[in-house]
This record gives structure tokens, sequence and C-alpha cells, in this order.
């Protein structure tokens, strides 16, 4: 279990202040200037060090995203843009960030923009943060009139403003490139890839895209060094993580805990445990709802970091663990995560356009038992239909709970249809 | 070429440029690549995912015609993942797609019903309802039943970058996603008619043509358009003699492959207001006639006073009728010839009157100044290739005459004369900019030219262009937009005055005063009949337009679709038509009837072949000869001319739907105009009147 002395955010439940004079006192722009004296080529390095993974959900090593932003600059600004658009389901990590924390994420933004060369920031925040908005916009105040932000930023000879964007509320805005498109005030849809951000991004020019947790991780990094951060959790899947627990737990929380700890210790020690106990556990979502779903049996003995969970097929997403006992009927959540994904669409390419509206329609009607039993293959294959061949991740978001759903519980499905009119019908 | 990059395609070694797409490599290497929405002359979407193949070492499946090659990439078209891939997405395709191709105008040329053969499945998964999508309204060209639209966003993409009016777009999010126009209306632009060629499926098809024929029961015609000077090539598409519907045909210098709606849609008009039998004008009434006692008529009006005969060429003639006239006139000794109706002051070196630069030499230009010219409305695909040229950046324009939207950004400078003196005088600041670039061109269009001053205001324009260094041996920045395809032909025959003869203007008052008895119009419609005073009148052409009401003598010609001719383009390009049709009735090759005239009249011509005349023709003008070829013209020489009025340049189309007798013709374009009527913003009130 995190020890309390390696914990980032010391006040994500908000017992504390969000201002200013509370974040200083909790450590938080404290000399600054001094980090980043020491040159973008040390951030980066201190990042690189700590193996942290991006905290979005993709987990891709941040201190080489941040590498590959343009050393020489061509003319053309460099931006950081922060994503925000915090609207996978079960997560709500972001939120608590920004409305307990804003002052981290903040500092976090300068020391990143500084390591990448870029004198501007854009938070893109999702449309429903209404409040999460307003606090981050106090703390840029803020930080402005203390002249942490702005020309020559915290005293350290760089001059960096940061925009706090408010978007329109579609889910597919938070991939990054359709975030640069909403952001260019252009319909949210994904670019094609290559070029990367890192090379044509927000208006053309070098642009890294980061979740809100990255970000705002990196000062405590670069002032504790990042063999701190590596040395906690697994080689690969270090330092500190926010996980989010809802759903049948006896209580639902956000908590800080260390990467690779056990889901069910996570659970227990933090959530106050499956609702009827452990035993009365059905399945968990360990990552936000576009990863594939555990089985119990997983679940007893799983770890929560980006490997472990890959080993077993799902992922560690967002960390947003959502618990169902056994009262779920499992095949209407799937059905109803579907759903979501069918109307987050964006409906630039076929796979996804078309294809989510298909699976959640079967799996509509295999929630009610109306379907063939020969629809569960077809299924299956609709969901590889649309894996991997879409321009971005969604396709994929929406295949994998599906996906999994299949793989536990098929058993289930075939249950439930034979029990369900088509079949009385064709006896 | 060492910078090449070696791609290895199912096997097959191919070496590329590099930023080749995948996609064109697999080309190259004659692998089949199905696609929707890639279309090489639009930008890259890469959503509709039929173009996946497997990459060496990619994880996933690779948009080939979004990704560009790496050295020594392997792909693969034929393995299991691509074709599962592909069946995938067709599949999916399909699923709310209505397959009603029997009732579909596309079916038969349908991308969807061909690659549906090709990796369709044999039969649905999907048992669930189709999705149903209201029908957008777009204007009298453009048929939609969005219920079949698969959202490739090629007319979108061609609306925005080629026509450059961003008005279709995508609205709705995932499956409820649809293409329309936002506001229910026309697309504002000439060139609309090209999203029914782009689309991959039966959403976007043509109204006029709805419903009345299928493409395998059509005579297919590969021909040229001689609606406008640009002599875009076409495919006319006929069902016994009537013509049902014109398509565009690629040709990279001209029209690349897009085409003007009144190209393109004009097609009825050739089939109505046709002039079908001689008429002979009696008791002040148009009687039908044979081709003998017309003749008779006309020889009883001309024969031994061939000084008192005149005669005009209009807009839409062919070079080998052109020159038949002329001979003719020739041989009565009648100086009286002009092939330019709107009396445009344009004569003597081929590069005074000609489009220098070339179409497609627009895309080396770096900048350019349009003079008195509506590049627009005058020739819309011409003012695409402008848009093109503009769209890669880096291309300053600058125009004096008329404001208009252009479609692309223009500095207006100035309404008329004074503007191009003071930049003759270096006193204004585009002058620099000419004078700075490498490759500058100037555009004098037909409305700087067919005023009184026209030759000054022409001497002005070549001088500014020497001035301006856009004449040297590599390059010819001076340009003629010519807004007639006959024109350029005319010029290069000579069908100007002789010695001592009478152009258009005076022509006219001859014929007012008497001094003119005779006026042959061939094709000349853009006359006004009350301009003839009480001259006898005799029309050749193939409508009832203007020329044949004021006739006394009609002789009905072949139209465009109707003859194997040759048409010389506002770049000096000649191109031949082919006949897709006869001549309705009585109506004859235009040639013929000069030639049966002749005889009439004593003078007989001495060809009785199309072969023999053109023999005669390329006598005098040799480049005619070699068809889609260019002859360099060289430098245009400033005429002797008066001093310029201060007079605003005016507008040379007004309408661009009714430009000619074919056009006027045409319901469709009729219902074009009244279509741009109603979209026009109504006049604001002044608030006087309460």
């Amino acid at each position: 279990m995190l020890r309390d002395e390696d914990r980032i955010f010391t006040n994500i439940y908000g017992f504390e202040g969000a201002d200013l004079k509370a974040a200083k006192a909790r450590g938080d722009w404290q000399a600054t200037a001094d980090l980043i004296k020491k040159g973008s080529d040390w951030v980066i390095d201190e990042v690189k060090a700590s193996g942290l993974r991006g905290r979005g959900g993709a987990g891709f090593p941040t201190g080489l995203k941040w590498s590959f932003m343009p050393k020489e600059n061509d003319g053309r600004p460099h931006y950081l843009v922060v994503n925000a658009d915090e609207s996978e389901p079960g997560t709500c990590k972001d939120r608590d960030i920004m409305r307990h924390e804003p002052h981290k994420l903040l500092e976090g933004c300068l020391l990143a923009g500084f390591a990448m060369g870029a004198h501007a920031c854009y938070i893109y925040v999702r449309g429903e943060f209404i409040r999460e908005r307003e606090a981050l916009q106090r703390a840029v105040d803020e930080a402005y009139a203390d002249g942490l932000l702005g020309k020559n930023a915290a005293g350290s000879g760089w001059d960096y403003d940061i925009y706090v964007h408010h978007g329109a509320g579609a889910y597919i805005c938070g991939e990054e490139t359709a975030l640069i498109e909403s952001l260019e005030g252009k319909k949210g849809m994904p670019r094609l890839k290559p070029p990367f951000p890192a090379n044509m991004g927000l208006y053309g020019c070098p642009t890294t895209v980061n979740n809100v947790e990255s970000i705002a991780v990196a000062p405590t990094i670069c002032r504790r060094g990042g063999a701190w951060f590596a040395g906690l959790g697994r080689e690969g899947n270090s330092g500190t993580k926010l996980f989010c627990i809802s759903g049948h737990v006896n209580n639902p929380c956000n908590v800080e805990e260390e990467m690779g700890i056990p889901l069910k210790e996570l659970i227990e020690k933090h959530a106050g445990g499956v609702r009827g106990g452990w035993d009365n556990l059905l399945a968990v979502i360990p990552g936000g709802s576009s990863v594939p779903l555990l089985p119990k049996e997983i679940c007893d003995t799983v770890l929560m970091d980006f490997d472990s969970l890959k080993e077993v097929q799902s992922g560690l997403g967002t960390a947003a663990v959502i618990v169902m006992d056994k009262s779920t009927d499992i095949i209407k959540a799937i059905a109803r995560i579907s759903h979501f994904y069918k109307h987050e669409s964006c409906g630039q390419c076929t796979p996804c356009r078309e294809g989510t509206g298909w699976m959640w329609r079967v799996l509509e009607r295999m929630a009610a038992g109306r379907a063939q039993p020969k629809e569960i293959d077809m299924l299956l294959q609709v969901t590889k239909q649309i894996e991997g061949h879409t321009i971005c991740a969604l396709g994929d978001a929406a295949a994998w709970p599906v996906q999994g759903l299949i793989r536990h519980f098929r058993p289930l499905i075939e249950e439930r249809l034979a029990a369900g009119p088509m079949q009385e019908a064709a006896e | 070429m060492s910078d090449r990059i070696k791609v290895t395609v199912d096997g097959i070694d191919v070496e590329v440029e590099p930023g080749t797409t995948i996609l064109q490599a697999c080309e190259e290497a004659g692998a089949e690549i199905p696609r929707f929405c890639y279309h090489e002359r639009l930008s890259v979407a890469g959503n509709c995912r039929m173009c996946l193949v497997e990459v060496e070492r990619a994880p996933k499946p690779v948009a080939s015609c979004a990704a560009p090659v790496a050295p020594d990439m392997v792909v693969f078209t034929q393995t299991d993942s691509v074709k599962a891939a592909r069946e995938g997405v067709m599949e999916f395709l399909l699923i709310n797609h209505p397959l009603d191709c029997p009732i579909c105008d596309q079916g038969g040329e349908c991308d969807l019903q061909d690659q549906a053969l090709g990796y369709g499945g044999d039969a649905s998964r999907f048992d669930g309802n189709k999705r149903a999508v209201e029908e957008k309204h777009m204007g009298p060209l453009v048929k939609t039943i969005m219920t079949r639209c698969i959202h490739c966003t090629r007319c979108v993409r061609f609306a925005t970058e080629v026509a450059g009016v961003p008005e279709i777009g995508a609205i709705g999010r995932g499956e409820d996603m649809e293409i329309t126009t936002y506001l229910e209306a026309a697309l504002d632009s000439e060139m609309s008619g090209n999203v029914i060629d782009l689309c991959p499926v039966g959403a976007l098809t043509s109204k006029p043509y709805a419903y009345t024929a299928r493409p395998w029961e059509l005579k297919k015609t590969e021909t040229i358009d001689v609606m406008d000077a640009v002599g875009s090539s076409i495919r006319v598409d006929t069902r016994g003699r009537e013509a049902m519907r014109i398509m565009p045909r690629n040709h990279d210098d001209v029209n690349e492959e897009w085409l003007s709606d009144k190209s393109r849609f004009v097609w009825d008009g050739l089939n109505t207001q046709r002039l079908d039998t001689p008429y002979v004008r009696r008791d002040g009434k148009l009687a039908a006639s044979t081709w003998n006692d017309a003749f008779a008529v006309i020889a009883e009006k001309i024969n031994g006073k061939a000084d008192k005969l005149a005669a005009i060429a209009g807009d839409l003639v062919c070079a080998e009728g052109q020159f038949a006239l002329k001979s003719l006139m020739d041989n009565l000794g009648s100086p009286h010839l002009d092939c330019r109706q709107d009396g445009a002051k344009l004569s003597g070196p081929r590069a005074n009157y000609l489009f220098n630069t070339t179409i497609a030499g627009i895309e080396e230009a770096d900048a350019l100044l349009i003079i008195g010219a509506n590049p627009r409305v005058e020739a819309p695909v011409l003012n695409s290739r402008i848009r093109k040229r503009f769209m890669m950046g880096q291309f300053p324009i600058a125009m004096i005459g008329a404001p208009a939207d252009l479609t692309y950004d223009v500095s207006h400078i100035g309404a008329g004369t004074d503007t191009l003196a003071d930049l003759l005088a270096g006193q204004h600041g585009f002058a620099d900019v000419l004078k700075n670039a490498e490759r500058p061109m100037i555009l004098v269009g037909q409305a700087a030219l067919t005023r009184d001053d026209g030759d000054a205001v022409l001497a002005a324009a070549i001088q500014l262009a020497e001035n301006s260094g856009a004449i040297s041996p590599t390059w010819n920045g001076f340009n003629v937009l010519h807004l007639a395809a006959a024109r350029v032909a005319g010029l290069d025959l000579g069908l100007l005055p002789g010695e001592g003869g009478k152009d258009t203007a005076g022509i006219l008052q001859a014929a007012k005063s008497g001094d003119v008895e005779t006026v042959i119009l061939y094709g000349a419609d853009e006359i006004a009949g009350a301009a003839l005073g009480e001259a006898f009148v005799v029309y050749i052409g193939s409508h009832g337009d203007r020329g044949a009401h004021r006739a006394d003598v009609i002789l009905p010609s072949a139209a465009y679709t109707e003859k194997q001719a040759i048409y010389v383009n506002t770049e000096g390009r000649p191109q031949m038509t082919e006949r897709a049709a006869f001549p309705p009735g009585e109506a004859r090759e235009d040639w013929k009837i000069f030639r049966a005239l002749s005889d009439h009249l004593a003078v007989t011509l001495d060809f009785d072949t199309v072969e023999a005349l053109r023999v005669k023709m390329f006598a005098v003008a040799p480049h005619l000869a070699q068809l889609d070829h260019i002859e360099p013209a060289g430098a245009p020489q400033a005429p002797e001319g008066g001093a310029m009025t201060s007079d605003a340049f005016g507008v040379a189309v007004e309408d661009f739907y009714f430009t000619n007798p074919i056009a006027r013709a045409s319901a469709t374009m009729a219902a074009c105009a009244k279509a741009k009527g109603e979209r026009a913003p109504a006049k604001q009130g002044t608030g006087s009147h309460g």
C-alpha cells in the first residue's frame, strides 16, 4: 500500500483549499524556476527516468512523447495541449485534480511546456465540467496574478500562457486529434496519422497532447526525482496512479495507489469491498468502459497495471474500476456500454459508424433473449471487423467490451437465448 | 534516380517517388486497391476504410490511400487479413444501404455495386431495419437520395476544395451523420454537377437525367464541348438521335476531369428548338421550304450584288464551316466578313489573342492580374484551375473590372482603364508584384476588348506584360480569355474584314443605311434583330433563336454533337468533335451548306468532301492539323491603338446559363437561372416607403 509520504495528490479529496496559498503550503510552485533552469533536457530525462506512462488510457511513455517534439524551432510555435475532456464512463480522476489540485496541473503545464519549447498551452475541458472549469480558471487567474504564468513565468525567464478551453461535450473530442480539430473550431473528428501531432498538430504546428494526470504528476517527479517515481510499482509500470472505483462497492472513491496493487486489495482496502462480500462479485471492468471486463476468477489475483491487465486480455485504460456484483445483468450492462459508443461515434469512418449500431442492436436483443445462438459468433466477428480497421481507437473501444463479454460470459448468453422467445418459436 | 524508394507489393518490387502513398505504389505494381473515398484530385479523407492493406511489421491494417511509403516497405494486398478487412468494410457499407439498385440511376455505373460484386458477401447477416435519411434539396441539377449515401465526403471535399463554395457538409454524428447543404439550396457554383460524377453511389444523381436511360443502352461518343472557349473533353451519351446526357472526360491539360454545369446539362437544348428544315419568309411569315427553293431565293438576292453582301460568324461554329464561309466570300469577292460578333478588337499575330500561358501553365504562374474578366462565369473550369493554383499558396491575384466573387482571394484594385494606366506607369503597388514575380500572368477578358478603345486596352495589357517580364523565351504570361468556342479558329482562318471590308459594327451600320443588302448570319445569334435594319438576312444555324427570328431564309445546320469538326480553344489547341447523332430532319453539316450554296451562286467551292476541305484549310492554317497540340505563338505585339477612355470595364457574361442559342433552348438552364435568382438576396429596402 502506498505510503502517505509518497502520495502526490495530497488534496485529491478537497479537504484543504484548492487556492494558491493552500497549494503552495502543500509544496506546489516551490522553486519551479530552479527546475526550469536545469534545462529542458533535464526535465525530459527525469520524466523518462520515472517511467511515467500516459495516464489517459493508452499508456504511452510520457517522456518519450515529449522528446518527439522537434528540437530545432523552424519558426512555427510549439503547443502543449492538455486533454481534460475526461469522458470515459467510470473515470472521474481528472475532474478532482481540476477541482482540488489545479495548481499541480498548472505547474505541470509550465514544466512540460518548457520541456517541449512551447510558450502556450491549451487545456481542453470537457463540456459538462462547468464547476471544474471555473475552478481551473480561478487557479489560472491566481497564477497569473502571482506572476507564475505570463511573461517570465514563475521567475524562470520562460514566457508561458495557459488558456482554458471549454468543449461541447463530445466523447470523441477526448481523442487527441479530434481534440485538436475541435480546438481549431472544427467538428470533432479524428485526423489521419501520420502526420502525427508532434509534427503537424494544432494549427499545423508541433503539438503534444497529454492527459491531465500525466501533466499534474510531472512537477512532483521533477522535484523528487525520476528514480523515486520509478521505485514505486513494477518495472515498466512504475509510479502512483489515481484509481476511480465505482459500481457495486460499499464506498466508491478516487484513490491514489501504487501501480501494480492487486485488484482485490484495491477494492477491499479503499472501496470498502464489494457489496455483499467478495464472493458476490460477478465481474470488474478494470480500466474504464472501453476495456474488456474480467470475471471474478481473474479479479481474485490480477494486479492493477498496464502489463498485468494486458496479459489477461484487458487493459488498465484510465484505471476506472467498475465493479459489478451478481445482481448485474451483464449482457444488458454491455449493451448499455455499446449504446454509448454508438451514440458517441463521430461517423467519419465506415466500420465504427455502421458497426457500433449493429453491435448495440444485436446486444439489446440478446439481453432480451431474442437472438439466434449463431448470432453470438456473428457478433464476435463484427467486433473483429471493427477492431483495428478504424481511423481512431473509438472503434477498438466499442469492440473490446463486447469481445470481453463473449469471451467470459458466453454460456450465460447461450443460456438466455435458449430460454428466449426465438428458441421457443423454433421448437 | 537515386532518391526513389523501393517498395515491394505482393512480391513485386517497384520504385516510387518519396511521398507516394501506398495505394499509388500498389497501382504502380499492378495491384488493384478498392476504394470509395479516395479521389486523386481531392484531399485524402481515409474514411471509407476500403483500401486497407497489410504492411509488414505494422500492428494493424493500414489505410493505403493515406499512408506514405517508407523505404523497403513490404505490402500485401491479397492476404486473408486484407480480404477479411475489405469484406468487413463492404458488409458495413451495405447494412444501411437500401440496395435499391433496380430503381437507382447509378445502377450499372456504381462503384458500390461493382465493388460489392468483388468483395461483398452473398447474403446479408444484418437483420435490423435499415437507416432512412430524408432527401436534401440541392437545386435543379443534383437529385439526392441520401439513404444511399455511404459518407465518403467526396462531395464535401469537392465543394470546399475545387469549387470553392464550402456549402456541403456533414451534420449529425455516428450513424446519424448526414451530408447536406445546410440550407437546402442549390450550390452557388457553376461546377456543381461534378458531385454527381464524384458520388460513388446513387446518393447524388443527375436530376434532368433521372429515370431516362440506363448506361448500358447508351451510345457513348467522345467529343469536345463548345459551351465556352475552354474546349473541355466530354462524352455525349445518345439513344437513337437523342442526346441523353453529357459527361466529362479526363484531359489533364484542359478540364482535368471537371465540367461546368452549362456544358454538362445543356443537352436538352440539343433536342429542342431545332431547325430541321429550310425556311423562307413569305409575306412576312417564315414558311417551311426545300433546300433548292431556299438556295434559289438567296441566289436571287446575291447574284450580281456580291459587293452588297456581308457575313458574320457566330460563337459555336466550327473551323470547317468558317473556312467554307470564308472561301465562299472570297470567291464572291466580298470583303465584308467578321467572326467577332461581339466586336472584340482582336486580330493580328496569334499571340495577341491566345491564352498563351495555357491552362495547365496556370499552375506554374506566381502572380496573376485579371483585366475585365470574370473567369468564374466565363470559363468555370479554367477558374477552378486558378483556384487550384491559389490553394497551393503564394499566388497574389488582382483584378481590374466589375467586382465579382471568383471563389478565391482577389484584391480588386480598380474598375477600369485608369487603374490599368497606373499599373503601366508603375504607380500602383501591384505593378511591383508583377515585376517581382518570376512567372506573372496577365489575363484579359472580352469585357475589356469589346469596347471602342479595345485596341488601346489590348496594347496597354501587352505593354504591361512586357514591362512585367511576363514575356520571355521560357514564359509567356499574356493571356486572352475567349468566351466563344468558335473564335480562335475564326481568327486563325482570317475571318476578318478584307481589303476595304467592314467589321461587325460597320456591317450593321451599312445594313441600316442600305449599303449592305444581304447579311449571312452563320450561327451569329448575339446580334439584335433591329440592328440589321432592312437587310435580307440568311441565317445558317441549328437553333431557332435570335438569328432565326430575324431571318428571311433559314438554312438548318448541325449542332456541335452532330458533326466531326475542329474547334480551337482559347489556348489555341485544335480539337476534333465526333458525331454523336445525326442532325435532325433536313439539317446538314455546315460546310455542305456553303458548298451547295456556292453552286447556286455560280462560285463553286473546289472541295467535295470534308477531307478535301481540310487539306485546303490546313494549307492556310497548318497548326490546325495538329490535334491537341498547341503551336506556341511567340510574343504578342502591341497593336497601334488610340488612347484609352476612362470608362469602367463592363460585364461580358450577364447570365451564365443563357450565353448561346443551345443554352437558351435548354429548360434545365432556365431552371438553373431561376434557382440562382431565388438564391440571390432580396434587394434591401431603402426604408423610405414606410
